[in-house]
This record gives C-alpha cells, sequence and structure tokens, in this order.
C-alpha cells in the first residue's frame, strides 16, 4: 500500500501545509517508539521489584515478553515505512534478520572468541599463560578422569542407544502392541534428566547390608540371596550406571525415528531377498541396515552430541562426585565453584572442539530431509 | 506356518519385557510419591502389591508444593520462563528466515552462513562471558535474561530450520501479494506465518522440552533462589541439600514432568517430527 501511496502524484498544497505535515510526521515517528521503549522499560522494573503474587508476575511476564518482541517488529516496520522508498529497501531486511543478528551475535559469537581468549589467560584473566589452562585441562587427573568419562558417555551412550533402537524398532514392528510399546518407550524422552535420575534413585539405592533395601536392583540381588552393592560409588561401575539413564531416555527416540525411516523401504526390495534365498539376518543386514543408514547416522550424531555435552545427569545423581564427572560438569566447577575463569574457559573450548565434527557430519546428513 | 507362530509369540514376549524394563522405574517412583516418609525408608515401593497398608497419602504432594519447598511457585516460574522463550525464538527466527529467503541486501550470504556456522558453538561457552555481561547491566536474575539466553542458543537452529521451509514455498504467492501492494510485513505476517505453522509448531514443541527440562541455563542465569529458581534447579537442590527427604523428591519429580508427558502424550505425531527438526541443537 505504501508504494501504491508513492506512486500516486500527491495534490498541490501549500508551503506551510508540507511544513507542517513533515514536522508533524517526524514528531510522530519520535513519539511512537519512545512511547514503545517507555511501555516496556516500565514493565520491566515493575517486572524486577514487585511484590505481586507470583501468579501476578507470571502472566504479566508472559504478556509483556511476547508482547514486547512482537511491538519491537512492528515499530521498527512502521518506521521504516516512514521512509522514503530506497531507504526502505535498504533498511528493511535488517529489520527482518537484525534482532537475529544482533541475538546470535551477543549469546554465541563474542562469547566464543571471548572464551578462546579468556582460555590462554590465568583464573583472573590477568596473565597470559599460553596454553597452560590446556596442558592442565589434559594431565590434572581429575579432568582425564572427566575425559575418559565422556569417551564412556559417547561410547556406550550412543552405540547403545542407537543399536537397542534399532533393535526395538524392528522388534516393535513386527508385534502387536507397536502402538503401545512405541508410546511407553518413547515417553522418557519427554521427562527432564534431572526427573530420570530422581527415577533411577530408586533403583540404584543402597543401604548398608541388613538393613532393608528400597532399591529395586539390591531388591533383585537380595532376592537371589546376594549382599548389597553400592552401585554409585565405584568408578567406573557408576558412570556406566549414569550411561543407563541416558539410554533409557534416548532409545525411544532412536526407536521412533528409525522405525519412521523403515516404514519408507520398500517391502518388494526385502521380498525379492527372501525370495532369493537370504536369511531374515541376511535381509536386515544387507538390505534395511544400508538403506536407512543415513538415518542411523543423524540418530547417532544427535546422541552424540548430547553425551558430549552431558551435564543434567551427572549434577543429579552424584553431583559429579566418586570420579563420575564429565566435561561440562567441571567446567561448571571451575567457573563457578573455583572461579578459575581460564579453566572453566579452556574446558569449553575442548568441548567445542570435541562437538565440532560431530555436528558438522550430522548437518550433512540432516540437510534437505529438514521437517 | 508353526516357526511363523513361535517367532511371532517370542516377538510379542521380548516387546512384552522391553515395556514392563521401561516403565518399572517410573511406576516405582510414582508409587513412591504417594508413601510415607517412613514406609519409604522402610520398604521397597513394590512393597504396596503385597501389604498395601498406610500405602496412600497426598502429604508429600501438598508438602512439596505449599510448604518450604515451594514447588508451586517454581512451576509457576516455569511456565513464565519456558512460554516466552519459545515463542520469542520462534518469532525473531521466523523474521530472519523471511529476510534470508526473500529479501535481497548485501552480505545476505554470508550473513546466513555465519548463522548456520554458529549451530557448533555449545551453550557452555556462553555461561561466563554473558553472565558478566548481565552483572554488569544487572539484568541477572530476570526472567527477559533466561528468555533471552534461550532466544540466543536456540536461535541458530530455529533460523536454520524455518529458513529451509519458508525458501521452500511456492515464489508465485509472495510476488502476486508483493504486486498486490502488500508490503514484506504484511506478506509476512498475513502469508509466511500461516504457511509455516507445521514448521513452526514442530519447531515450538521441541524448544518447548528444552527450555523446560533445561537445568544448566535457569540455574545459571535465573539462580537457585527459592523466588525465581525453576522446578529443574529445585529438584537438584532437593537432591543436594537434604538427599533424604526422599517422599518430598518423588512427588515433585512428578510435578515437574507432569506438563512435558502430557503435551508428549497429546501432540506425539508432531513431537516425532519436532524432534527430528530439532536433532541439532548447540
Amino acid at each position: 500500500m505504501e508504494r501504491a501511496d508513492a506512486v500516486a502524484t500527491p495534490p498541490p498544497r501549500g508551503i506551510a501545509q508540507v511544513l507542517a505535515a513533515g514536522v508533524g510526521r517526524i514528531l510522530v515517528s519520535i513519539f511512537v517508539p519512545v512511547v514503545a521503549f517507555v511501555v516496556l522499560w516500565a514493565g520491566f522494573l515493575w517486572l524486577k521489584d514487585s511484590g505481586a503474587p507470583r501468579i501476578v508476575i507470571v502472566l504479566v511476564a508472559i504478556v509483556w515478553g511476547i508482547g514486547g518482541v512482537a511491538m519491537l517488529y512492528v515499530v521498527a516496520n512502521w518506521l521504516t515505512e516512514k521512509l522514503p522508498a530506497t531507504w526502505q529497501g535498504r533498511i528493511l531486511p535488517f529489520v527482518f534478520v537484525g534482532p537475529a543478528l544482533a541475538i546470535l551475535t551477543f549469546y554465541l559469537l563474542v562469547p566464543a572468541v571471548l572464551t578462546a581468549w579468556a582460555s590462554l589467560f590465568d583464573a583472573n584473566g590477568q596473565e597470559f599463560v599460553g596454553l597452560d589452562n590446556y596442558v592442565y585441562s589434559f594431565t590434572n587427573p581429575e579432568m582425564v578422569t572427566a575425559i575418559r568419562n565422556n569417551v564412556l558417555w559417547l561410547v556406550f551412550g550412543t552405540v547403545f542407544s542407537t543399536g537397542m533402537g534399532l533393535a526395538m524398532a524392528v522388534l516393535v514392528e513386527r508385534s502387536r502392541l507397536d502402538r503401545l510399546a512405541k508410546t511407553l518407550i518413547f515417553l522418557p524422552m519427554a521427562i527432564s534428566f534431572v526427573g530420570a535420575s530422581v527415577i533411577w534413585r530408586f533403583v540404584y539405592s543402597y543401604q548398608p547390608e541388613g538393613q532393608p533395601q528400597v532399591g529395586l536392583l539390591n531388591a533383585i540381588l537380595g532376592a537371589f540371596g546376594l549382599g548389597p552393592v553400592s552401585w554409585l560409588t565405584g568408578e567406573p561401575l557408576n558412570t556406566i550406571l549414569l550411561i543407563v539413564i541416558l539410554i533409557w531416555g534416548q532409545t525411544g527416540f532412536a526407536m521412533v525415528i528409525i522405525g519412521a525411516a523403515l516404514k519408507g523401504v520398500p517391502d518388494e526390495m526385502l521380498e525379492a531377498g527372501r525370495i532369493d534365498g537370504a536369511t531374515e539376518w541376511q535381509v536386515f543386514r544387507r538390505l534395511i541396515v544400508p538403506s536407512i543408514w543415513p538415518t542411523i547416522v543423524t540418530v547417532a550424531t544427535t546422541i552424540a552430541i548430547l553425551t558430549l555435552k552431558i551435564y543434567d545427569i551427572v549434577t543429579a545423581m552424584t553431583g559429579g562426585n566418586f570420579n563420575t564427572q564429565v566435561i561440562a560438569t567441571l567446567m561448571w566447577k571451575q567457573a563457578f565453584t573455583f572461579f578459575d575463569a581460564g579453566r572453566g574457559a579452556a574446558l569449553a573450548i575442548i568441548l567445542l572442539v570435541a562437538v565440532t565434527p560431530v555436528i558438522w557430519y550430522n548437518l550433512r546428513q540432516f540437510r534437505g530431509r529438514a521437517i | 506356518m508353526r516357526t511363523i507362530k513361535w517367532s511371532r509369540v517370542a516377538i510379542n514376549l521380548t516387546v512384552i519385557a522391553l515395556i514392563v524394563v521401561w516403565t518399572v522405574p517410573t511406576i516405582g517412583l510414582f508409587i513412591t510419591s504417594f508413601r510415607d516418609k517412613q514406609a519409604i525408608s522402610n520398604s521397597g515401593w513394590w512393597t504396596v502389591f503385597t501389604n498395601p497398608q498406610g500405602a496412600f497419602t497426598l502429604d508429600n504432594y501438598q508438602k512439596v508444593l505449599f510448604g518450604g519447598d515451594g514447588l508451586a511457585t517454581a512451576f509457576l516460574n516455569t511456565l513464565a520462563v519456558t512460554i516466552p522463550a519459545v515463542v520469542i525464538p520462534i518469532l525473531i527466527a521466523a523474521f530472519a528466515a523471511y529476510g534470508f529467503a526473500w529479501m535481497d541486501f548485501p552480505g545476505r550470504r554470508i550473513l546466513f552462513i555465519t548463522v548456520v556456522a554458529l549451530l557448533v558453538v555449545p551453550l557452555q561457552i556462553a555461561l561466563i562471558p554473558v553472565l558478566k555481561a548481565y552483572l554488569a547491566i544487572d539484568l541477572n536474575g530476570t526472567f527477559l535474561a533466561v528468555w533471552l539466553a534461550h532466544a540466543g542458543f536456540g536461535l541458530a537452529l530455529a533460523t536454520y530450520l524455518l529458513y529451509n521451509y519458508i525458501s521452500q514455498l511456492p515464489k508465485d504467492i509472495i510476488e502476486s501479494a508483493a504486486l498486490d501492494g502488500a508490503s514484506h510485513f504484511t506478506t509476512f505476517r498475513r502469508l509466511i506465518l500461516p504457511l509455516s505453522m507445521p514448521a513452526l509448531a514442530s519447531f515450538a514443541i521441541f524448544q518447548f522440552l528444552w527450555v523446560w527440562n533445561d537445568l544448566l541455563v535457569a540455574t545459571t542465569f535465573l539462580g537457585t533462589d527459592q523466588d525465581v529458581a525453576v522446578m529443574t534447579s529445585r529438584l537438584v537442590s532437593m537432591t543436594g541439600s537434604r538427599g533424604q527427604d526422599w517422599q518430598l523428591l518423588t512427588a515433585g519429580a512428578f510435578v515437574s514432568m507432569i506438563v512435558p508427558v502430557m503435551v508428549f502424550l497429546a501432540l506425539q505425531r508432531y513431537f516425532v517430527k519436532g524432534l527430528l527438526a530439532g536433532s541439532v541443537k548447540g
């Protein structure tokens, strides 16, 4: 509509009128953003210090947050449309992509650079120490254990979640209980790792011998006359048992995604294989697996990224004690408990370097398959 | 014929066994959340089937929600964090995706590649620098701080996914809208947003789960003070500080699961799409 207006010849007007209209327009153009800003600012201040009941604060916060962002776009667009057409064409794209770029710059790009820089300095960021923090990360026993644990997470978590997901997808497909099984095995995906950790505390719980065992695993052992085991204190068994929680949570994801891919494998191809005398195992190994390989890779890399960055399960189950720490929990500890910014930063960079090839591979598989 | 039948039985039995193994831990927690402290520490939850006395109490829920732990407040805080932290990044990403797909400006390609490249940055990298910046401008501990952080960490993926979708929309409708005199903004609001609903919804479900279940971002930028803390960080405090109050922990864990599990059960189909879409979250 703006463009149509611009093309139409304006009716002749007196100089005073034009001036007044121009000044009016400028005033309005200033007035509207200022009002928008004041409203948002007032909302922010109110939210920060309000003593209102929590429910009121929460409702206001939701409306203020969502409405505020929408309003910023509307106002920015409205302002841009007041500009002459050429300037509008130059500025409008940045009204659209600008906020995203600004946020990404502030939250990812600049922090990545700052963190890389900080990893070369000492705890207070005062003294340049070169690669000392990295040397420390790969030599300090606690750190080495963390890295070992992350490797355990990566290998066991990824292999078992994906492998069991694949096996279950094939099994469930042939069962009458497929819908029920899918829903129930997939359900843990909706549960937070923290919630899952609480659930699994009741599986791994340990009481000294002679006292009633309320943990499922020790109760089962007890039923066979075997003594209770303190599952979470001995390494590396404890890390493996924490990985079981991840597997419990992620197998359903692998199963459902791989199951969706299995539906796409043409039946004729499998039949042809069977007619040629292939056993079921050969059909699976030589025909099914290769045709859904890209999906398996996507699932495996997705879970691999998750295992490299694992944090919640360890924090909620053991707090990183008993040598269960991983890179992410140590990073948090270095940064926020010991306030050693340099070591924390080095660990964050190690994490970045570890996930980059996996994500790159994941993206390559993923491209063109989105949504 | 007979062998096929037996393999059927074997498969069904295996599947039943798997279902049991997968559900028993959750059932155990569910039952435990209705038992009192005494019962929980004296006998396993499975004994309720043989010895149901004193098995059922709502005390744990009552206490954890409205007692000293104030999980009811944490529930509200989680809502206040989650809803905007889902909507805001989607809105911003949709604008950006449209801009990258349908507007022409210098540096478009290189800027878009930068956005995609940022997918590899783990959010751990941002914690310290962002926290420092927040403290400097006194923003830490506010909802806005967490929304923007979640937006920042979800935006690269959201923009990438929505770009894939929005750039595939038919060119004619967008051009004919421009011919009819619609501005970019009008086209975006009236045409692109409604047409992109499937992609928006898929990403929304994924982001919802991610934010609702997140511990790290909320703990860092919102803190663990009871007034503002979300449920996950309250639960972790409960496991740490008073690991023996299990009866409260179980009820608390269940309260924190209700919403995502309901969303999951109601939207399972979209959920799969959302997970597929969200598979590369940085």
